[in-house]
């Protein structure tokens, strides 16, 4: 027989007095902060040198879920108020996790320019394809064809590859995984923290309440089975041909790790020179 | 020379350990549990749903965590038995 447990062993992380979470079930979030705070178990960073950042939308809850320094920003400003904290104070280790919408859509200038400056933070970009929780409107990532509230005969925007975008504009580190690839998303998690730099994980997740719903997988148990099938693990291929389309296979897989000074180094040396 | 003996090499086992309450039946668990070790229960938790139980071969459990990782409400974990 199962066992019937009152704890989670990962209760430690998680802020308990909010679980359950808001997410609906079957959505992927839940699994992506999963993954996290597995990843955060098996490094050895110490909490108290930890910040999660997380702006608007159903991933920005995340930051209230964990019980770690964390800070809940305005829309599409979790980059800019990361950037300030790794400024201020270098020892941090500051984590934005946010969704599509507030990363590429109202932060979009803001991630690129991170990313140029390349700004010692991890950043993890859950992408369900579209805006959850303001009612499944049209985003940056809606691939095309897919129906939305806001583009309900189908839609005729191109769609942004997060993953192009990032390593165009500099990131260190590039991946993406699906929300059923747990162990690869942990190990790719794990390698961010660690690393350097800008790093970039994005996340495709599912949103059956919203997007899955008005496209052929009403439930994430759908979805997940379609991620099974129809992903592909290409490493180190050039982002630029890991578009994500409706009826082709998903690519996924870890596209860049290159090493590259970061911008806070920079600063404090430069502040050290102009001070003697 | 060593000999390989059958004997010896006995597949790991884990216990998995399911907070009811927690579960809001998406069946991520059910479905990806590579030894196909839970099914859904017949009883309803507090928010009715369904929550995961084992099936009758019980000993099927090899400890890989796979639910525990996949699971987005933090109802399930295992602990590895023998270790």
């Amino acid at each position: 027989m199962e066992i019937v447990a009152k704890n989670h062993p990962l209760d430690k992380y998680l802020r308990t007095d909010r679980i359950p979470h808001i997410w609906c079930p079957g959505c992927g979030l839940g699994t992506v902060l999963n993954c996290f705070l597995h990843a955060l178990e098996e490094t050895d960073i110490d909490l108290k040198n930890l910040a999660i950042v997380s702006g608007i939308g159903c991933t920005g809850r995340v930051a209230g879920y964990i019980n770690v320094d964390s800070y809940h920003t305005t829309h599409g400003r979790a980059i800019p108020f990361a950037t300030g904290l790794k400024l201020a104070n270098p020892k941090l280790k500051v984590v934005v996790f946010s969704g599509d919408g507030d990363l590429f859509a109202i932060g979009g200038n803001h991630f690129i320019h991170a990313a140029r400056r390349n700004i010692d933070m991890t950043v993890i970009c859950v992408n369900n394809y579209n805006y959850g929780m303001t009612g499944g409107q049209l985003g940056p990532t809606t691939p095309l064809d897919a129906r939305t509230t806001t583009s309900p005969y189908g839609n005729i925007e191109h769609p942004f590859n997060l993953c192009h975008v990032a390593a165009a504009s500099g990131a260190v580190y590039v991946a993406r995984w699906t929300a059923l690839h747990v162990r690869r998303l942990k190990e790719s998690m794990k390698e961010a923290l660690n690393k350097k730099g800008f790093s970039f994980i994005e996340v495709i997740a599912s949103c059956p309440t919203t997007y899955g719903r008005r496209n052929k997988m009403p439930t994430g148990l759908e979805t997940m089975k379609y991620y099974k099938e129809h992903s592909v693990i290409k490493h180190g291929i050039d982002p630029s041909k890991a578009d994500i389309e409706i009826g082709k296979d998903i690519v996924v897989g870890k596209f860049v790790d290159i090493e590259k000074p970061t911008f806070d180094e920079a600063v404090h040396e430069l502040i050290k020179k102009a001070r003697k | 020379m060593k000999y390989w003996v059958k004997e010896e090499l006995k597949p790991p086992h884990g216990k998995v350990y399911i907070i009811k309450d927690r579960c809001k039946g998406c069946g991520f668990c059910i479905e990806f549990c590579p030894q196909g070790v839970l099914q859904e229960s017949e009883e309803f938790n507090a928010k009715g749903y369904h929550p995961p139980k084992l099936v009758e071969n019980e000993k099927k459990c090899i400890g890989c965590g796979f639910c525990s990782l996949v699971c987005p409400e933090f109802a399930i974990y295992i602990e590895k038995e023998g270790e």
